[in-house]
């Protein structure tokens, strides 16, 4: 059976384009970029024009990007890095309840060391009020860290006016960017953003890379302590490969990034528009506009997510939820919960993330068979008066 | 994840839906996820004559419930007030170990159904 992969968020397939461009790294050309001899002169070269490339997708200089192995990493050097080195102006930092555990658990543990957070709400919707970023403004506020769009409602949150409220306040502004980069126009300079992450396998690249843009002049302190590598803020033999991977990675998003973006849009709101009209009982969550391109959310009334997963995966469809029972920790998502969204709702949730890869086939396979898996559950649920 | 016989319960689950005048029903909340179950039985002469279940939460509660009334069907109260659910997990060729709470809810909702049949005789007599 053809997978159908509706999962774009949670990781993309390598781009073969960005597989070739890797694959020499991978054999005879192994050197360490900072060795003086060929071999490493060459890494080192390979290395800088990925650098350029990711600088370019951002509207910065290479010499603010740094690579890292991931989205994590990059959040973790951001929050860390900067609470450490500001300490002495304040302990205050203001997030949103939405953000990926990446930011919310480091910023956990920044509590635990002495640091007071304040975790903005949203809007039913999933997006911050400025308002309320600037009503959670103190004296010794030092960083404001919002992420560019949500991974699960694919919610874009309004960044140009959260960086233009912390350039006023002279504090530092960093957004996890991982969904967005390579999706929609970012340029920090545009939107006043300090501190910006991504990920390499969001975008086609691979696994294990990622990138922390770190605007010139922001005071901070790196994590680790070792070589000299990626002027100390990320220490250790580069990975080469990974790091090539997540340039060409980069070029590909950028090239007819807006015609790239509507294709899978359309793609995308066939799939909303064939759900609403053939179910009953299910709601699309998130921003009808300010949204990523890919991704389709939904509640289906009176079933539970995991349910609906295993009967999809048996249609070769692989997708997600948001639902209690998937989770691990039996929570509910925190993102739905503070969308307001009621925890039995939440329960039924559906995230299908589109990609490049996907076709109106693959659509329509959706629309077939997710209606009878609906039914069929809801014939079996309890809370579904109808069909008693 | 599952063992092949939850999957196989999960995808074909036995006695769903609901007994129209039942002996006794049962209906039980999970309060660690959120899950709802409920379970109607009709009994006779001491006996689980029929029984049917309803469940709103994930393949593990589905097959669990599926599994229960299996297992309770033709069985006299006092031996189906034995049924834990670690003997349905055990039918099941096991749950993994976060899904053990889901095999709760399926023995609470039988023997809430039980207590609600044993009520309602009490009360007649
Ligand atoms: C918004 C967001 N931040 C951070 C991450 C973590 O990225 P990585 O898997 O590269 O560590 C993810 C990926 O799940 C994400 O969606
Ligand atoms: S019913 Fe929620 S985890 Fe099983």
């Amino acid at each position: 059976m053809k997978t159908i992969y509706l999962d774009h968020a949670a990781t993309t397939p390598v781009h073969p384009r960005v597989l070739e461009k890797m694959l020499p790294y991978l054999k005879g050309q192994y050197g360490n970029p900072s060795s003086v001899y060929r071999l490493g002169r060459e890494a080192k070269k390979a290395i800088e024009d990925a650098r350029e490339r990711v600088a370019q997708l951002l509207g910065a200089e290479p010499r603010e990007i740094v690579f890292t192995s991931g989205g994590t990493e990059s959040d973790n050097i951001a929050l860390q890095g900067v609470a450490r080195a500001n300490r002495g102006r304040g302990k205050h930092i203001i997030t949103s309840s939405i953000e990926h555990h990446a930011i919310l658990h480091t910023a956990a543990a920044l509590e635990k060391e002495g640091f007071s957070v304040t975790y903005l709400p949203v809007d039913k919707y999933g997006q911050v009020r400025i308002a309320d970023l600037e009503a959670a403004i103190r004296e010794d506020t030092i960083l404001i860290s919002i992420m560019y769009a949500n991974n699960e409602v694919g919610t874009i949150q309004p960044i140009q006016e959260i960086g233009r409220v912390a350039r006023e306040h002279g504090i530092i502004f960093h957004t996890d960017a991982v969904q967005a980069a390579g999706y929609v126009p970012i340029d920090v300079n545009r939107d006043n953003i300090d501190l910006l992450s991504l990920s390499g396998h969001k975008l086609y690249g691979p696994k294990g890379i990622g990138a922390l843009y770190i605007r010139k002049g922001t005071r901070m302190a790196p994590l680790m302590g070792g070589g000299a590598q990626e002027r100390n803020w990320r220490p250790g033999t580069e990975n080469v490969p990974g790091i090539i991977g997540l340039g060409e990675a980069v070029a590909l998003a950028r090239e007819n990034m807006e015609e790239r973006a509507e294709g899978i849009r359309r793609l995308r709101d066939k799939l909303i528009n064939g759900v609403l009209e053939r179910i009953d009982h299910v709601r699309v969550n998130g921003h009808l506009e300010q949204r990523l391109p890919g991704n389709a959310h939904f509640a289906f009334e009176f079933i539970e997510g995991e349910s609906l997963l295993l009967n999809l995966d048996l249609e070769g469809i692989a997708a997600s939820s948001g639902s209690a029972c998937t989770s691990g920790s039996l929570e509910p998502s925190h993102v739905l919960l503070a969308m307001g969204i009621p925890h039995e709702i939440a329960h039924g949730s559906l995230r299908l993330t589109l990609g490049e890869d996907n076709t109106e086939e693959d659509v329509e396979r959706v629309l077939a068979v997710l209606p009878p898996i609906v039914k069929k559950l809801r014939d079996m649920s309890p809370l579904c008066r109808e069909s008693v | 994840m599952y063992t092949d016989k939850v999957m196989e319960h999960f995808l074909n689950p036995k006695n769903v839906g609901e007994i129209e005048n039942p002996d006794g029903v049962g209906q039980v909340g999970n309060p660690r996820c959120g899950d709802i179950m409920k379970i109607t039985i009709k009994v006779d002469d001491n006996r689980i004559t029929d029984i049917k279940f309803k469940t709103f939460g994930c393949a593990a509660a589905i097959a669990t419930s599926s599994m229960i009334t299996e297992m309770a069907i033709g069985k006299t109260i006092e031996e189906a007030l034995q049924l834990t659910n670690k003997a349905v997990a055990e039918a099941l060729d096991g749950l993994p170990p976060v899904k053990m709470h889901c095999s709760n809810l399926a023995a609470d909702a039988l023997h809430a159904a039980i207590k609600d049949y044993q009520e309602r005789v009490g009360a007649s007599q």
